[in-house]
């Protein structure tokens, strides 16, 4: 055992420790939630990071966003993530695609991938990430934030997790995001990456809804699969 | 009576949680156009903790609780 990760121990054993070194994860975005991912995954100890991310940092991003600082304005996302994850672990392999997820690269970018974890920031992605996750075979763990609120959940191929939440006409008015949402939001998408690599259970078909402001915090069981 | 419970930024201007008449609304959809909803703010609907459609039939007693889109990271 790496001394980098004695402190795992007992919460995870040794065994599950060796095998989140073995495992393989996309973080889509490397923004507000996707920075705090790449951070949580790293330090645990997660093998293989591919952090994918188009966009470059810029002055809005700075109320949240884990891996923005004053120096990096300008400058990749997903490169920042690569750079940060090296600082952190250099024996950690970090694939960092500078590109935006579409309907084009987005078989590409969850090829290869144990799991892959949402830190996108619009509707429309998540409904392509959605899609190629089902194509590839590969359990998706969204998250999604706004104000003071954070929703996550797993989805399994072809659960329809994401029509779910997002049927058609839908759309979210609140632009704003709290720094606090999208910490807590990588937060539970993390322990749940964990529980899920290492073959621990979880549950499936359920949102976990958390309102910062009013201190609510729902556990949502959906039929899927179950139209009505 | 039906009770409503409004979630996060649907309350905003509106209570957490409102007792209608049953006889007066017998879908969510009818609430919705009540409580000037308009469908493309609500993301999750459930009806007794079930995640149900806007125009599931409604019974006296029943419990609809609305959530709004969260879609930003």
């Amino acid at each position: 055992m790496e001394r980098r990760y004695e402190r795992n121990i007992p919460a995870l054993s040794d065994q599950e420790c060796r095998l989140l070194r073995s495992k393989r994860v996309a973080v889509i975005g490397c923004g507000g939630i996707g920075g705090y991912l790449i951070e949580l995954l790293a330090r645990i100890g997660v093998g293989y990071i591919r952090t994918v991310d188009g966009d470059v940092f810029e002055e809005s991003n700075f109320n949240r966003q884990l891996l923005s600082e004053q120096p990096l304005m300008g400058r990749p996302k997903a490169k920042a993530a690569e750079a940060r994850v090296q600082r952190i672990n250099p024996r950690i392999e970090v694939e960092p695609v500078s590109a935006y997820l579409d309907k084009n690269t987005a078989a590409e970018i969850v090829s290869g991938c144990d799991l892959v974890l949402d830190g996108l920031d619009n509707i429309a992605a998540r409904r392509i990430l959605a899609a190629a996750c089902s194509e590839a075979g590969v359990p998706y763990i969204h998250g999604a934030i706004s104000g003071w609120v954070a929703q996550v959940g797993i989805s399994m191929p072809g659960d329809g997790l994401i029509d779910i939440l997002y049927p058609q006409g839908v759309s979210f008015r609140d632009r704003s995001v709290l720094s606090f949402a999208p910490s807590l939001c990588a937060s539970v998408q993390a322990a749940l990456a964990v529980k899920m690599l290492i073959g621990r259970p979880v549950e499936t078909g359920t949102i976990y809804y958390f309102d910062l402001l009013n201190q609510e915090f729902e556990t949502i069981r959906l039929d899927l699969g179950k139209k009505e | 009576m039906i009770e409503v419970r409004l979630f996060a930024t649907l309350r905003q201007g509106r209570e957490k949680s409102i007792m209608l008449d049953s006889k007066d609304f017998s879908t969510p959809g009818d609430i919705l156009k009540h409580l000037d909803i308009i469908p493309g703010e609500v993301s999750i609907l459930l009806v007794n903790g079930f995640h149900k459609t806007l125009d599931e039939k409604l019974e006296d007693g029943d419990v609809v609780a609305l959530f709004p889109p969260v879609g930003g990271g």
